[in-house]
């Protein structure tokens, strides 16, 4: 489904990505990881393109995204993005949020597409708020509009961008939830974050990245569990026990 | 000072037909609102498209905007205002120099040429503003519209603008204004608005304290009713969260 083949990208002098392989299959829930400035949040903006590469392919759905003929608007209808801070649209209620890119980009009738937005909503649990304007919603609520945002264009592929790292603590289970829920409905998903637990639960595949590279990637289990590399290693100590 | 206050000037007859001087002041009032509110339509639509520019990564329409801004924005608007009535005409193919100066009414070339100047000069200050409130939005919001599929038209129409137009309501307001009092500058060419309405009327009737009086009452009241009408713009398309609009 997403495929990077031997992806640099540099910003300036920085070498942000060192020669990136990695494929995400149909139905999988692949979870990445890996220390602030490693790469991680730049790698999946590329599947979408929200930062281009210096070298290297992205195939996405059998289309090379890093084409220049390819036309980025059709591929990114069909790929959902799930931000760190929501950025739902502040001037839109939240009903109106959901069905924008339907109506406009896919033109969807509007009966049809608030329709689809009021089943979203229920599925992350806020139909009640769907006359709401973002800025009246805790963050918790505002990350689970922008998934059902992100559902209602009917994607291939769910990409998150550390979507729980913006949100209090207590409103961080509410998110997790819904993406295991989506997880388990089949969707393909890669996701940056540092929720272990979700990983653990959830992911098929844990990819480890540290300094633009992958170092490592396994099964949940065995990463957490036996991680082979010291990088990672040290990684997991740090985050699971962030006082020692 | 002894002056005797007259204020019944404004019903005397001016001598042609049963007209009387406070009729000269609502032509005139009528000609300023109709250069004013003309030149502010144009001056908005140029300027968000120039606004627009500044912000596209295309560097050549963002330096043409750029241009555009500092050379009517660093021009004097009277100096503009003569070039455009006494310069630009002669420049223009010979079968419009035609039109433009002997066809036309000389009310209609100058109300054009005013017209013209007002919104070439306010565009490049609302410009400015279209930029600003653009840029003043936080980049996942550009990260978001793009990310669902939208084009970069559909981002501006959609995303960016209801946004940016929200945030620059108080600035344009005072561009709002401004043009209509800029507006005046129509009495230099002979265009009979308000002001030269006023100045007429003093001079034909040497009661010049009343008439600039009534164009000072006439120019306060008209601003402070628009300023009442973009407040209530203001409220009306206001949004939770989002400058100065309730939680």
């Amino acid at each position: 489904m997403i495929r990077f083949n031997n992806v640099h990208k540099w910003f300036k002098d920085l070498h942000v990505l060192k020669g990136v392989n990695l494929e995400v299959t149909q139905g999988e829930v692949v979870v990445v990881c890996g220390p602030s400035g490693s790469g991680k949040s730049t790698l999946i903006r590329t599947v979408n393109q929200l930062e281009t590469i210096n070298e290297g392919e992205i195939w996405v759905d059998g289309v090379n995204v890093t084409d220049p003929k390819t036309n980025l608007n059709a591929l990114r209808a069909e790929v959902g993005f799930v931000f760190q801070h929501f950025n739902l649209y502040p001037h839109l209620s939240v009903l109106e949020n959901i069905t924008l890119s339907p109506i406009k980009v896919k033109g969807m009738d509007k009966v049809a597409a608030e329709k689809q937005a009021i089943n979203l909503l229920e599925k992350v649990g806020l139909a009640h708020k769907k006359d709401a304007f973002p800025s009246q919603l805790s963050g918790g609520q505002q990350q689970r509009v922008a998934i059902a945002r992100g559902l209602a264009m009917e994607p291939r592929v769910m990409l998150f961008d550390e979507p729980t790292s913006a949100l209090d603590p207590e409103m961080i289970g509410e998110v997790l939830k819904v993406m295991k829920d989506l997880a388990e409905s089949g969707m393909t998903m890669m996701v940056v974050t540092h929720e272990m637990g979700f990983a653990r639960e959830v992911a098929d595949r844990v990819v480890f990245v540290d300094h633009g590279e992958i170092i490592e990637q396994a099964h949940p289990e065995s990463f957490f569990t036996n991680p082979q590399h010291d990088r990672a290693k040290q990684f997991l100590r740090q985050l699971l026990t962030p006082m020692n | 000072m002894n002056y005797n206050w007259d204020w019944n000037v404004f019903f005397k007859s001016t001598g042609i037909g049963s007209e009387i001087y406070l009729d000269w002041f609502i032509s005139g009032l009528g000609w300023t609102i109709a250069v004013a509110l003309v030149a502010w339509i144009v001056a908005l639509i140029i300027g968000s498209i120039l606004g627009v520019m500044r912000t596209l990564p295309n560097k050549a329409a963002a330096s043409f905007a750029a241009g555009y801004v500092e050379l009517f924005r660093n021009v004097p608007l009277l100096v503009q205002l003569f070039v455009w009535y006494f310069l630009v005409p002669d420049y223009l193919p010979e079968q419009t120099q035609i039109w433009f100066k002997q066809e036309l009414a000389p009310t209609t070339s100058a109300y054009i040429s005013v017209v013209v100047c007002l919104a070439l000069f306010t565009a490049a200050r609302v410009c400015e503003q279209v930029r600003t409130g653009i840029q003043a939005l936080p980049k996942g919001q550009s990260a978001a519209a793009l990310a669902v599929g939208f084009n970069q038209a559909q981002m501006y129409r959609h995303v960016l603008l209801p946004q940016a137009f929200r945030i620059i309501i108080p600035p344009l307001t005072s561009e709002f204004l401004n043009i209509f009092k800029n507006s005046s500058v129509a009495s230099l060419i002979g265009l009979m608005e308000l002001l030269a309405q006023t100045k007429q009327t003093a001079e034909f009737t040497a009661n010049m304290f009343e008439a600039f009086t009534l164009a000072t009452i006439i120019y306060f009241v008209l601003n402070m009713s628009l300023m009442g009408l973009m407040s209530w713009v203001e409220r009306k398309v206001r949004v939770p969260g989002m400058m100065g609009g309730a939680k």
